[in-house]
């Protein structure tokens, strides 16, 4: 190993450390630290003279100038194959629960383990035979991890049309053993095992083509599906000021999202709300797959604590996951909280290395490296002519909940649907506190149009209106005017909030979403007769309350129509018929 | 053994930078100055230029001093021996006791493995109906008290301490005013509680930078008894002034601030100390209750609203009472679904009519005529604010739920409160109350 290039450190300024080398270093490549028995990972980020300046992934704490550094000339990379799912990796995919078995209950300095386990054998199902032509990306055979057949494709880091020259037969491997050799166009020979590594920073792009999302990505959330709609392969963001409820939401997309596999990135949030993900997901069972969710979920956990630098690679490690799980046709959710924590790691190591700063000191690159990570999301038509998806969504924190600070408008320019979490909503306890008066989104909904149109339409006048009483009072304000109000305030009541401890109303079918959004939207479109304001402020309270109840029941159970009726014979007393029909 | 250099080359604010070799980032030394000796600790190599940032400030500091690197980081004491005692910020020794060197630790140590911390369960039950019921705190939280200068936030601290049922209670004192320092120790003694306690104090009158040093020893010990299987509470007070001055060594150091001046890892620092709080499995807990006092009443500013991005939740000490709105605790549906089957409704319900009965209030203030409804809403927000809210009721969790049906009753008909069937069959009074609880 005398071949290493190595450096000696001269300068320590935090997680920044500079080395001097006297061969050559490759930009962003990684260096490991050697502290005593301690060997810290590091990256380098910036080149001056025979100077290496590197961000440390862990505390440099007890450094000292003089100290060797090792360089490897390898990117930062992860680990892809089998036994990635319910796994739950800190942000350079060490697996943190055998970490914990091996350290206990701190985290330890230098202490790397590998991603997969070497040991645990998979039954491995050839799909090629020799002299069989492919490419790279394609399919070689599979293995079944969990609910699904784990491709296992040739390395995406190759070129061109491959032949396979061998591959093993039908039986149980482990990630090292060799499974088949490929020869590209050029006569070159490559091995190819059950993982392959990839560099986190660079999209995998072994498909056909990239494609426009369409179809909606059912979330389950009432407010999100029917108005502000999220496509397969889209992306979107969740900024909110502290305690609007991101987290929570995100939680809940997490566990009601219809796709196939979620990956989370906690990264620079709070370790206890990956802890929740972490213990309730392995107990709560997918009604899809019938199988818990911890299945289907990836975690990679870099909370606040941890590492800075760490954070900031988190985020990759996390999409490039996700593309591997997309390039086996299957529908992937990130789910990234919170993007602004990366954006600060970033800040912070600018900082550092004393960049002139931008807006707020972000460095001036800040915009076009949130554009690049969201443009990592998409629907592709793979190979094989199949399809496959990763859809973004991203919590932002800003500060002082200001909109108009940077990281916010730098993803508001790059993603096709914005859930605006305000918190006037949350201090009312209106839940999900999405406010529907600022989201947008620009994908389109399962629910008809003209539906969809006219609730939008109801909430902003509703809201003029409510805004108007404050002014004039409510004697000011028409009958009719007031009657708009009070169905604009019943929408947001009984189908835009959802009580996510209700175990029923926490998750709304499409079917349902359908079916009950047309129920309301004949309400909004009925003319009533009241003879004032407190006979109609009553008169919607009370249907309030049998909707609350009615969301509550079972779809379609005995209960549910029974509450249905409730609510038709109430409706039935004060429409008045004949001029919904004119 | 140990290194000690002369060769002070820059003095700049709390900042002294010396020639030397061989030293450790984030080691400690020893300064020895015409006034005593402070304790210090490295914070940039850069070749033979180590910087410093010295804890009981630079001021007197010779060029010529003597600089002694003690070659490890920042140590405190630890175990049942700091029980009932009284140190500053750098873990001298502030009462008459002698100074501890037994079982030394190493502070600021790794950050737990978010695989071995378990989900939050256990109630601390404050006898504080805003808080039992409206934002129950639970054991491992970390709950800011956001306050403005003035009001009595350390007295609330002091009563949630000797309320709660935790086994240890440390206090870490930052720019604590000489008064409050001394009503926390009264008050620890009058109840008993001082036995139970250890006291980091850095008063108003010591050096700013001396704070630094406060939450990291405070929390180090608390991770010590936690350990054993404590269950350990620690109150900070007041983290603006720790904020402050992280601030000042890093304009000092040169950085770019990134707002208001504040260094740009503002939020990694403070989350760093927070995120301390845990629930050992198998053994203790860390719960840490926090003073921020906004500059200006103002949330945005960056110190409350970094907070508040960082810990789960936080109250809003406000005209002398926890303000129902923005008050959050993010934990409280771990343990309140679990108390009694109406806490959650009536927690929700209450709240929802309150907010209504503010905007009742501003239509009032505005001269609007009042609709019957926003008359009930009056009542009803009036008894809320007199019974419920103010910090003089101690009662327990399950009177103050009854205590709400009952203004509940007073004030509305089961349908206008939009309460559940079942839960009104269960729990509504059937005559509206006539006591004055």
């Amino acid at each position: 190993m005398s071949a290493k290039r190595r450096g000696v450190i001269t300068q320590i300024n935090a997680n920044m450390v500079t080395a001097s080398f006297d061969t050559f270093v490759v930009q962003n490549e990684v260096a490991f630290i050697m502290h005593g028995n301690e060997h810290l990972k590091s990256e380098v980020i910036r080149v001056r003279g025979n100077n290496a300046e590197m961000q440390v992934y862990e505390s440099t704490s007890g450094l000292k100038v003089g100290e060797e550094v090792e360089f490897s000339e390898e990117l930062l990379s992860v680990e892809l194959g089998p036994g990635l799912l319910g796994q739950i990796f800190d942000g350079l995919q060490n697996p943190l629960p055998l970490l914990a078995e091996k350290c206990g209950f701190f985290l330890k300095r230098g202490f790397y383990l590998n991603a997969l386990s070497k040991e645990e054998m998979w039954e491995f199902t050839p799909l090629v035979k020799p002299k069989d032509r492919i490419q790279a990306g394609q399919s070689l055979g599979f293995v079944q991890e969990k609910i699904f057949k784990h491709y296992i494709m040739a390395p995406f880091s190759l070129h061109g049309v491959l032949e396979v020259l061998e591959i093993v037969p039908f039986g149980k491997y482990n990630i090292k053993q060799r499974i088949a050799l490929v020869k590209d166009s050029n006569g070159k020979e490559s091995e190819v095992f059950l993982s392959q590594p990839w560099p986190v920073k660079i999209p995998i792009r072994a498909y056909s083509e990239k494609l426009k999302p369409s179809k909606p990505l059912v979330t389950r959330m009432r407010i999100i599906d029917s108005l502000f709609p999220v496509a397969l392969g889209g992306t979107y963001c969740l900024p909110g000021p502290f305690g609007a409820g991101k987290t929570v939401l995100q939680q809940l997309t997490s566990r009601h999202a219809q796709v196939d596999v979620v990956v989370i990135a906690a990264c620079g949030e709070r370790a206890g709300e990956v802890v929740e993900t972490l213990k309730t997901f392995p107990e709560l069972i997918d009604p899809r797959t019938d199988k818990p969710l911890i299945d289907r979920t990836i975690i990679i956990c870099n909370t606040s604590s941890m590492p800075v630098a760490a954070r900031e690679s988190s985020v990759y490690t996390a999409v490039t996951i996700a593309e591997y799980y997309r390039q086996m046709g299957l529908n992937v959710l990130l789910l990234a909280d919170s993007t602004s924590r990366w954006a600060q790691a970033m800040r912070e190591m600018s900082g550092r290395l004393e960049e002139i700063p931008g807006e707020e000191a972000f460095p001036a690159y800040l915009e076009s490296r949130i554009a690049s990570f969201y443009e990592r999301a998409g629907l592709v038509r793979l190979y094989d002519g199949s399809m496959g998806s990763v859809t973004i969504g991203g919590a932002v924190s800003p500060a002082g909940g200001n909109f108009e600070e940077p990281v916010t408008q730098a993803t508001l320019k790059v993603v096709g649907a914005f859930h605006g979490l305000s918190r006037e909503r949350s201090d009312a306890r209106r839940y999900p506190a999405v406010d529907p008066l600022i989201s947008w989104s620009k994908y389109s909904s399962f629910i008809e149009e003209k539906q969809v149109k006219r609730g939008h339409e109801i909430l902003h006048k509703s809201n003029e209106i409510a805004q108007m009483m404050k002014v004039i009072g409510e004697e000011g304000t028409s009958l009719e005017d007031y009657i708009v109000y009070l169905k604009g305030e019943f929408l947001d009541f009984v189908y835009l909030q959802q009580n996510a401890f209700d175990k029923v109303d926490e998750a709304t079918s499409k079917e349902r979403q359908i079916y009950i959004f047309g129920f309301i939207y004949n309400i909004l479109e009925s003319v009533f007769s009241f003879s004032d304001k407190d006979e109609a402020l009553h008169y919607f309270q009370k249907l309030r309350q049998l909707f609350n109840g009615w969301n509550s029941c079972v779809w379609q159970s005995e209960e549910f129509k029974n509450s249905e009726q409730d609510i038709s014979l109430l409706l039935d007393e004060k429409i008045e018929k004949e001029k919904v029909n004119a | 053994m140990h290194k000690v250099y002369t060769n002070i080359i820059q003095i700049s604010g709390d900042v002294i930078t010396v020639e030397a070799e061989g030293i450790g980032y984030l080691e400690i030394a020893q300064v020895f100055t015409r006034r005593g000796v402070s304790l210090a600790q490295v914070i940039r190599i850069e070749g033979k230029r180590v910087s410093l940032q010295i804890f009981a400030g630079s001021r007197g500091v010779s060029t010529g001093d003597k600089v002694k690197f003690l070659g490890h980081a920042m140590r405190v004491a630890s175990g049942p021996d700091l029980l009932g005692r009284v140190f500053n910020g750098s873990g001298l020794p502030l009462d008459k006791g002698p100074a501890l060197t037994d079982s030394l630790i190493e502070i600021g140590g790794p950050p737990v493995n978010p695989a071995k911390r378990i989900i939050p369960r256990k109630m601390i039950r404050t006898g504080i109906p805003m808080i039992d019921v409206f934002n129950s705190l639970v054991e491992s939280q970390k709950l800011p008290i956001f306050s403005i200068a003035g009001e009595s936030y350390n007295e609330l601290l002091a009563r949630i301490a000797i309320q709660a049922e935790v086994d240890i209670i440390i206090l870490g004192g930052m720019g604590l005013k000489y008064d409050d320092y001394l009503y926390f120790r009264d008050i620890l003694e009058e109840h008993g509680a001082i036995s139970r306690s250890i006291l980091f104090i850095h008063t108003a009158s010591d050096p700013v930078v001396e704070c630094l040093l406060v939450p990291d020893i405070s929390l180090a010990v608390a991770e010590q008894f936690a350990l054993q299987g404590k269950r350990v509470l620690v109150l900070l007070s007041d983290m603006t002034n720790f904020s402050d001055a992280l601030k000042e060594i890093a304009i000092t150091m040169e950085q770019v601030p990134s707002n208001r001046g504040y260094p740009g890892d503002l939020y990694s620092q403070l989350a760093s100390r927070y995120e301390r709080a845990v629930d050992f499995e198998g053994a203790g807990s860390i719960t840490i209750l926090a003073v921020t006092t906004m500059p200006g009443d103002d949330v945005t500013h960056p110190v409350p609203d970094n907070t508040g991005y960082i810990t789960e939740g936080q109250l809003y000490l406000k005209n002398g009472v926890i303000e129902p709105f923005g008050s959050l605790s993010r934990l409280k549906q771990q343990v309140n679904g679990k108390t009694r089957d109406d806490h959650r409704t009536i927690m929700d319900t209450m709240i929802q009519l309150f907010a209504s009965y503010r905007q009742a209030l501003e239509k009032q203030a505005m001269g609007f005529q009042m609709s019957s409804w926003d008359k009930k809403l009056l009542h009803y927000g009036r008894s809320f604010e007199n019974r419920v809210m103010s910090l003089k009721v101690n009662i327990p969790l399950e009177e103050a739920l009854d205590l709400g049906w009952k203004i509940l009753a007073e004030s509305f008909t089961p349908e206008e409160t939009g309460i559940k069937k079942s839960l009104i069959e269960k729990y509504w009074p059937v005559k509206p109350g006539i006591s004055n609880l």
